[in-house]
């Protein structure tokens, strides 16, 4: 079955099942006997009975060695699938049988075993994806069905005996108004970065003063530390909401929400900016020229040639902007500008590792499926599609 | 009528263009030639304002082109980029079809013309239509370019080295058709060109450019039997200028009674391919037939003679 010039074992695969089998002998949950101590670990196969933990290592360990065939991307995709679900069946076992009779404050987590798999498993669906190369649709399906099966698993309350879901159970109000703070700091600053930053990177593409001028201070913005920027805006807007009548009464206050919108807007501003620029100038000099040739007006060129023709670069700074604000917006909860990193400072404080994931974890999936979905928006773009013929 | 009137367009003080005065006559076709940097692209560029002129003006049927906004007045006056220009991110028919879709033709229309210009340019639609600029060969490009400059039948078309990237045959035959289209339509063609060849063969008029300035104009035959300057001599190219003036006229301007053997050649073809065959089969007489009519003969004789009246 090898062909002539690719090696029947994808390299890649070899090493992900090695690593995978080797993350086996680390331990897959820790149990502790309350939030605040620290866990022991339990390898997968003392958690609970063999009927209880074999399925889910023969899982893992098929998915492992499905990884392996590289002519195969979509067994291997496939492989990743399975593994993935024999961790997620180990840890509901897992999670159930250790909590029996240890105690009504007994926490059980994750533990190394579980992250080292399922970063490897990740690789390997990566991996495996990447030999795909499927179009951008296939792609957005791939998301979809991903999103519909982790929906699934958290939606079944199965999961629910996990330490970091018991943390979540006792905030869910609270969790619910932190994501849509964060939602509202990422994609609002974004919303409003685009709508500043296009129309300035139109006007720096028509006039080269300007760009001389105006590109450097954005660069100089994007150079001030997170921390110091969200600083800054404290006195900055307290004194606005001081001195500015009506300030106050939209809500603009040194710290909370309107500072950490500010920062992150301010953030935005170069990567929209500049890649407007950088997009608008990818249109061909002739065709620039056939079009004013032809008798299109400014705004006819603007539209039908180089805002087409630039979208994809254009579309990449919007995804720059919107992955490093959904991270940036962590540290928006230092001034009070709410979000998933109100969970994280709090867990810091307390040293509750399952407050902290509380606050991280979401930030991680939301960042990775914004990214993933950007990606997608860009090649959709794409002004001429890549033909299969 | 295009009257260019004293014409100037200087860059950094030096003239690009210099004082060029020249009427086009409606439904000809005159071919700018030039080495390059003469002034050829500037000068055609000041006709549709995408250079505006230092000094001078330009007038279309007696309206100075200053008279219409820009982009109405290129709207009507067709334009081929010197390198085709196309835009990467549309197909071939929307390319072409740009200009009509700008003076809002209904689709249907358009596709129809899409589709004619295409067959005319030897492109199937069907094969064609739906490609992108870069899934075509340069010269297939170049013609797509063409195309997109004819789509609106304008009246005036201004073409920038339209042929440059074709091979000699594919060449020929663009220009034949080019020929072929503009004697059906009775569009004024200003065409540019480095090469006396295509000027002389596709020019009713020929305009050379030297630096700038415009040192002849007039029908081939003067340029090449009075070359104004040594310049346009070295233009016309010394020893070729006999092949170059037999190459103007066709058999059926010399044909006389008498014998002939061999294959019949028709009377459209030019005396210099007449001599070529003459030299090349050993014949010193070539019968000429029209519609497949012998209608007389052409001698060896009468062609040298035609071409060394002018020494
Ligand atoms: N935008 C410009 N700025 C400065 N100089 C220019 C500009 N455009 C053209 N020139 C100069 O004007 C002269 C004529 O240029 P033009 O493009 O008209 O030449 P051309 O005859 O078309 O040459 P080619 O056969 O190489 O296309 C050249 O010396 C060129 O360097
Ligand atoms: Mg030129």
């Amino acid at each position: 079955m090898s062909t002539r010039n690719a090696p029947a074992v994808s390299a890649p695969g070899l090493l992900f099942a090695v690593l995978g089998l080797a993350a086996l002998l680390a331990p897959f949950m820790t149990l502790a006997a309350n939030r605040i101590v620290a866990g022991e670990g339990v390898r997968a196969w003392s958690m609970a009975g063999p009927e209880a933990t074999l399925p889910g290592l023969a899982a893992i360990a098929a998915g492992l060695v499905l990884g392996l065939p590289a002519a195969w991307p979509r067994l291997r995709l496939a492989g990743a699938a399975l593994g993935l679900a024999g961790a997620v069946w180990l840890l509901v076992q897992g999670s159930a049988a250790l909590l029996d009779g240890a105690g009504d404050y007994a926490r059980v987590s994750p533990g190394a075993g579980f992250w080292c798999l399922l970063v490897i498993l990740a690789l390997l669906m990566a991996d495996a994806l990447s030999n795909l190369a499927p179009g951008p649709l296939a792609r957005a399906g791939l998301l979809a069905a991903a999103l519909l099966g982790l929906a699934t698993v958290l939606g079944s309350g199965a999961l629910a005996d996990l330490s970091i879901f018991q943390e979540y159970a006792s905030r869910k109000d609270a969790f619910r108004d932190a994501a849509w703070r964060h939602l509202w700091l990422a994609f609002g600053s974004l919303a409003v970065a685009a709508a500043v930053g296009f129309p300035l990177g139109i006007l720096c593409h028509r006039r080269p003063a300007l760009r001389e001028a105006l590109l450097p201070v954005l660069s100089f913005l994007q150079t001030i530390p997170s921390l110091a920027m969200f600083g800054i805006m404290i006195p900055l807007l307290g004194w606005v909401s001081d001195t500015v009548p009506g300030a106050q009464a939209i809500g603009i206050a040194g710290i909370g929400f309107a500072p950490a919108f500010l920062a992150l807007v301010l953030y935005s501003l170069l990567p929209v900016g500049a890649n407007t620029v950088a997009g608008l100038e990818t249109a061909p000099p002739a065709a620039l020229e056939a079009a004013r040739g032809m008798g299109m007006t400014p705004r006819q060129r603007l539209f039908q040639v180089e805002l087409p023709l630039g979208l994809p670069v254009i579309l990449a700074g919007l995804r720059i902007v919107l992955v490093q604000n959904i991270g940036l917006a962590v540290i928006a909860a230092l001034i009070g500008g709410g979000g998933f990193g109100t969970f994280v400072f709090q867990g810091l404080n307390q040293t509750a590792t399952d407050l902290i994931l509380l606050g991280a974890l979401p930030t991680v999936a939301l960042a990775l499926v914004s990214a993933i979905a950007m990606d997608i928006l860009v090649d959709l773009a794409s002004p001429t599609p890549e033909r299969h013929r | 009528m295009i009257e260019i009137d004293r014409i100037t367009r200087l860059y950094d003080g030096k003239p690009a263009v210099d004082a060029v005065s020249m009427t086009v006559e409606t439904a000809t076709i005159t071919a700018i030639v030039g080495t390059s940097g003469s002034g050829k692209t500037t000068l055609l560029r000041m006709i549709n304002r995408l250079v505006e002129p230092s000094s001078g003006e330009v007038r279309i049927n007696g309206e100075p082109t200053t008279g219409l906004e820009k982009h109405v007045l290129r709207r009507r006056i067709g334009y081929a980029i010197q390198g085709h220009g196309l835009f990467p991110h549309h197909t071939v028919a929307r390319n072409i079809g740009a200009v009509p879709r700008l003076l809002g033709w209904p689709a249907e229309k358009i596709r129809a013309r899409v589709d004619e210009l295409l067959d005319l340019f030897s492109m199937p639609p069907a094969e064609f239509r739906d490609r992108f600029p870069a899934e075509l060969s340069g010269g297939q490009q170049q013609r797509v370019g063409v195309a997109r400059a004819l789509a609106s039948r304008p009246d005036l078309l201004l073409m920038d080295e339209p042929f440059g990237a074709l091979d000699p045959i594919i060449r020929t035959r663009a220009q034949e058709d080019l020929r072929r289209i503009q004697r059906a339509l009775g569009s004024t063609i200003l065409i540019v060109t480095h090469d006396m060849e295509e000027a002389i063969q596709l020019g009713d008029r020929v305009a050379v450019m030297d630096a700038g300035r415009l040192v002849q104009h007039g029908t081939p035959a003067e340029i090449i039997t009075r070359p104004a300057t040594a310049f346009v001599a070295e233009m016309v190219g010394g020893v070729e200028r006999p092949l170059r003036l037999l190459s103007l006229f066709p058999v059926s301007d010399l044909i006389q009674e008498g014998p002939a053997e061999g294959a019949a050649v028709p009377d459209r073809t030019s005396l210099r391919d007449a001599l070529s065959t003459c030299l090349w089969t050993g014949r010193d007489a070539l019968p000429v037939e029209r519609d497949g009519q012998r209608i007389g003969r052409v001698t060896l004789d009468a062609i040298r003679s035609r071409a060394e009246c002018h020494a």
